[in-house]
């Protein structure tokens, strides 16, 4: 093992001068006086690492001793992640002892004397290859799947296999045997890099599934799909978490896994309080169960920020192998990239736009790349959607890090200031947005096939109604009220109707802050029906009085049951009210 | 700090620049505090044997042959409950006649918390000024800056909140305070007889500017110990921070660290949010809660200091001056508090999330009648009654000088909308109409 002696110390770069051979992205240990801080060599100059300590180096001194371990970052995978609160180098934060976090405490992201009730799913004789199934243990409502080790990518034969029965996840549980006739004891636990995508799978099509998020402006306007990436950029105040929380609580997910980067502490609590009592509209169990968070937060150390998205990303690709549908939301990716700033800094290196390290349109895009949607080797499927929020310095989206993430990721969630000043939540630009997505034949035919046959085309219609009363509204600005034709009224207001009843969202109402796509489908051809009919108006005074009477209905009907008799009701009135003013 | 026996002494320096220098010294820890030519200096870079030290007081007059003496620690503040009532510099030594303090050593610039556990904040802290009680409550465990331009009096409102705060131990932590404002918040504490529950560390304008990089990490250690180790209700007062974030870019510019936005340091975010964060409702009933300044320069909170406090903060406080009234108010439409949804209408009356909206919404729709009086336009009879109501309004409830209770600051907006409005035109849900609109 290679051994290396401290030589130079900047904040948390550490140069580390070795006596033997070291790879780049290996981890060490350094030595402060009977404390172990964790740190990655992130270059390498003749016989000097270049380190960056996931710790504080307070009180670190040249001469202090390193051990490198020939491991690259890892996670370890196994049962028992669900419902875990990791750090960002995944420690279980609940094991650690005190009420403030210890300087080179590290304890175990898994429960080694739990047991499990384990079901084989391979037999003796069968053929098997990294990321096949093995067997499956319950782990809360899901089906844990026991795989071989991701790095065994040869064929390898099962020799034996543990009968259905509890185990420790540190008991053998499956014998293979190479091609040389060599055996491999196999346990429930693998190690994986945190750096490297995990590739056990045939093919990754382009996506085409609808992921329903039962947030509107993003369903129906420009929707996600299963396997998709999308990035929410907003300047503060403008609701990126809110929005993400309630994708949380709602998305149509089998597993959430949350990356908080770099943010508010007091925002982890909330949802470390709120999940437990929460409960998943889809499955009625409480939202823990489905959710692994991994924190840390802004005020923890730099270095284990970076980590911290790559954490998630693997046990993200961990799940996704077992044929579930992971959704991973990372707040905020801005946080991330500035860790990077900071090091590539210390590293005196050449910086590019905003000092951000020249290559974080690089570092970016391969992150997004390892999301995706996957045909597993066993005949099922898997997926990984990918929604991470920017944190645009002042707002201004012409920013490194917004930029970089644009190239990479397909859907844009633009959350305007002027919207959140005026409180129209979610304040997700309706204009600005896109969804690549919606250019995808598979998933235009998804839609079409799935919700209504003409719903692409509504969706279209929908965002030109909205175009066009930006445009009335503009000219009525600059015209004043009297200066313009009575069209440009009715067309604006026919664009506040969509906004209003359509976009907006109270995300606190128990209705209201989720709508299945039903749901969704019915309001916006109710809306769009209204929106295709010419009303007779008078003069200009008549028109607000009477769309706002319009939208006050649609508003009850949002708050209430869908198809309830309330909600009938109200669409009767709403009926009513749309037919006495249609021109005949 | 006197020299001690035992300690190796260096008396060569190689390099001198405004604000660091360097040494050839071994064994020297990352962090260590020394004294250079008798000033205080902390190491911020090794490479091999050669030290380099950021001197705080500056390295005016510093010769390459000044003696440098390492600590062996990093920088310490000795915290007891003698810290009550005393004032320091940045380096935690009084500088108000009294005797050194006697208790245990601490570093400063501590562990974090662990997240899991930490307690949701829950307590309201009330100040008597309704445009933060009633508009923005604050809760224990927050931290939210006011944004203020310099000619604003910010130092005024937040001695007044300090004032009023229900808070065990309020600790200020100034950083290039004038002199007049320094003499301000103290005779201000004095004349109050709050004396006993204050702890200040000051940096004025008369001291270095790199000095005051050490005092909202001295006030905040003094705050975890109150918070953690008696229990107790910590306000504290960081002002102003903007002069924090300057020094931060001196000493990251002599380092020839490669500026970022705005010539600050690249690690501004984690800088202040290390700060920041400090703010916690700790499981035991202790807390610590954080008020901060940041000024502006014109205005522009989109400069890099502001835009990352607001990245940080829970929520930012505006100041305005209200014309209609000459006084001083809590801009309603900018100012926002995050956390306020967690405890109005629930440590708080019922009614108080509706009567605050309504009477913002009242408020906004009289800068509309506003606008369009001044262009010249008619104004209708609701404006001319919404206009009425947001004078009353700012007078009566929302002038800082007004120290009245939530309940009162709800029956007075109550009153108020009785007097000029319609009970269509308030709209709040009928459970509290019934309860609150005084029958004819």
């Amino acid at each position: 093992m290679t051994k290396g002696v401290v030589k130079a110390i900047i904040e948390n770069l550490v140069q580390v001068e070795v006596s033997g051979p070291v790879s780049q992205n290996e981890i060490c240990y350094i030595d402060l006086g009977g404390v172990k801080l964790m740190a990655e060599v992130i270059k390498i100059i003749g016989n000097v690492a270049y380190t960056q300590v996931f710790e504080s180096t307070r009180n670190l001194r040249p001469g202090d001793t390193a051990e490198f371990t020939q491991k690259m970052l890892e996670v370890k995978l196994g049962p028992g992640m669900l419902s875990k609160n990791y750090d960002g180098l995944q420690n279980d934060l609940n094991k650690m002892e005190g009420i403030f976090l210890t300087r080179g405490e590290y304890t175990d992201p898994l429960d080694e004397d739990s047991s499990w009730e384990f079901t084989p799913l391979a037999k003796a004789g069968d053929m098997v290859t990294g990321g096949d199934w093995l067997g499956s243990v319950p782990e809360k409502w899901i089906e844990h799947k026991i795989m071989v080790p991701f790095g065994l990518t040869g064929e390898y034969k099962v020799k034996k296999i543990a009968e259905k029965g509890t185990y420790k996840i540190t008991d053998t549980i499956c014998t293979i045997e190479d091609k040389d006739g060599e055996e491999i004891e196999l346990n429930m636990i693998q190690y994986w890099p945190v750096k490297i995508p995990i590739k056990c799978y045939i093919q990754k099509p382009r996506p085409s599934r609808l992921m329903e998020t039962g947030v509107r402006t993003i369903d129906t306007l420009n929707p996600m799909v299963e396997g998709g990436t999308g990035f929410i950029p907003g300047p503060f105040g403008a609701g990126k978490t809110v929005l993400q929380h309630s994708i949380s609580k709602n998305a149509d997910a089998d597993l959430i896994i949350m990356a908080a980067c770099g943010e508010r502490a007091n925002e982890v609590v909330e949802l470390f309080v709120e999940f437990p009592e929460l409960d998943d509209p889809r499955t009625g169990r409480k939202l823990m169960e489905r959710t692994i968070i991994v924190c840390n937060t802004s005020n923890m150390p730099v270095a284990a920020r970076e980590a911290s998205v790559y954490t998630a990303m693997t046990i993200a690709e961990y799940y996704r192998n077992m044929g579930l549908k992971v959704l991973l939301l990372a707040d905020s990716t801005s946080r991330w990239a500035q860790a990077l700033r900071e090091m590539s800094n210390r590293m005196e290196e050449l910086p590019g736009p905003d000092a951000f390290p020249m290559d974080l349109p690089a570092i970016v895009s391969s992150f997004y790349a390892r999301a995706g949607f996957v045909h597993l080797n066993g005949g099922s499927t898997g997926s990984i959607t990918f929604i991470g929020t920017v944190s645009p310095a002042g707002g201004n989206l012409k920013e490194p890090v917004t930029e970089s993430t644009k190239k990479a990721a397909r859907c844009f969630y633009a959350l305007s200031q002027s919207r959140a000043d005026s409180k129209r939540y979610p304040a997700v630009d309706p204009i600005d947005s896109y969804s690549k997505y919606l250019e995808y034949p598979e998933v235009i035919e998804y839609l079409n096939n799935n919700i209504n046959p003409t719903w692409v085309d509504d969706v279209t219609h929908t965002k030109d109604i909205l175009l066009r009363g930006r445009e009335a509204q503009e000219q009525i600005n600059i015209l004043g009220d009297d200066g313009v034709p009575l069209a440009y009224h009715d067309r604006y207001w026919k664009s506040e109707l969509v906004d209003r009843v359509i976009l907006q969202q109270d995300g606190f109402d128990p209705v209201d802050s989720s709508t299945p796509m039903k749901r969704q489908e019915f309001m916006l051809e109710l809306i769009l029906d209204i929106c295709d009919r010419d009303f007779v108006f008078e003069s200009f005074e008549e028109i607000m009085p009477y769309y706002v009477k319009l939208i006050n209905i649609c508003k009850q009907m949002n708050y209430v049951e869908f198809e309830s008799d309330d909600f009938k009701k109200y669409e009767a009135e709403l009926r009513k009210e749309v037919e006495a003013r249609s021109a005949k | 700090m006197a020299t001690q026996a035992f300690q190796k002494i260096y008396t060569k320096l190689n390099q001198i620049t405004k604000a660091t220098c360097s040494v050839r010294a071994s064994g020297v820890g990352n962090e260590e505090l020394a004294t250079v030519g008798g000033r205080l200096a902390q190491v911020v870079k090794i490479v091999d044997d050669n030290v380099t030290l950021q001197i705080f007081a500056g390295t005016e007059g510093i010769g390459t042959d000044a003696e440098v003496v390492f600590f062996g620690k990093a920088p310490t503040l000795k915290v007891g409950p003698d810290l009550a009532g005393r004032f320091f510099n940045a380096y935690g030594e009084p500088i108000d006649g009294g005797p050194e303090v006697e208790g245990k050593e601490i570093e400063i610039g501590g562990p974090s918390v662990n997240p899991v556990r930490r307690k949701q904040p829950s307590e309201l802290i009330t100040t008597g000024i309704a445009g933060i009680d009633l508009n923005n409550t604050l809760v224990t465990g927050q931290k939210i800056p006011f944004f203020a331009d310099p000619d604003q009096p910010y130092n005024e409102v937040m001695a007044m909140v300090a004032l009023r705060a229900a808070s065990d131990k309020i600790i200020l932590g100034g950083m290039g305070l004038s002199n007049d404002d320094y003499l301000f918040y103290k005779n201000t504490f004095e004349n109050a007889g709050v004396i006993d529950r204050i702890v200040s560390f000051v940096n004025t304008t008369e001291n270095p500017t790199v000095e005051r990089l050490l005092v909202p990490n001295m006030a905040l250690t003094a705050a975890e110990y109150f918070a953690t180790e008696k229990n107790e209700k910590v306000l504290v007062l960081l002002t102003d921070m903007t002069l924090y974030c300057d020094a931060l870019s001196i000493v990251s510019n002599r380092m020839d660290q490669i500026p970022s936005k705005d010539s600050m340091p690249g690690s501004l975010y984690s800088d202040l949010a290390k700060l920041y964060e400090k703010a916690v409702q700790f499981p035991d009933g202790g807390s610590i809660t954080i008020i901060a300044v940041t000024t502006l320069s014109g205005g522009d909170i989109t400069h890099a200091i502001p835009d990352n406090t607001g990245y940080i903060t829970e929520g930012q406080l505006f100041l305005k001056r209200d014309t209609d009234i000459s006084k001083t108010i809590v801009d309603p439409f900018r100012s926002l508090s995050r956390l306020k949804q967690l405890v109005i209408g629930k440590k708080t009356r019922e009614d108080h999330p509706q009567v605050m909206n309504t009477a913002v919404r009242l408020y906004a729709d009289a800068a509309n009648a506003k606008t369009k009086m001044e262009n010249g336009f008619d104004l209708s009879d609701y404006d001319e009654r919404v206009l009425e109501f947001a004078k009353e309004y700012s007078e009566e409830i929302l002038a800082i000088d007004v120290n009245i209770g939530t309940d009162e600051m709800l029956d007075t907006a109550w009153k108020l909308f009785q007097k000029h409005f319609t009970k269509e035109e308030i709209g709040i849900k009928d459970e509290f109409m019934n309860i609150y609109w005084k029958k004819e």
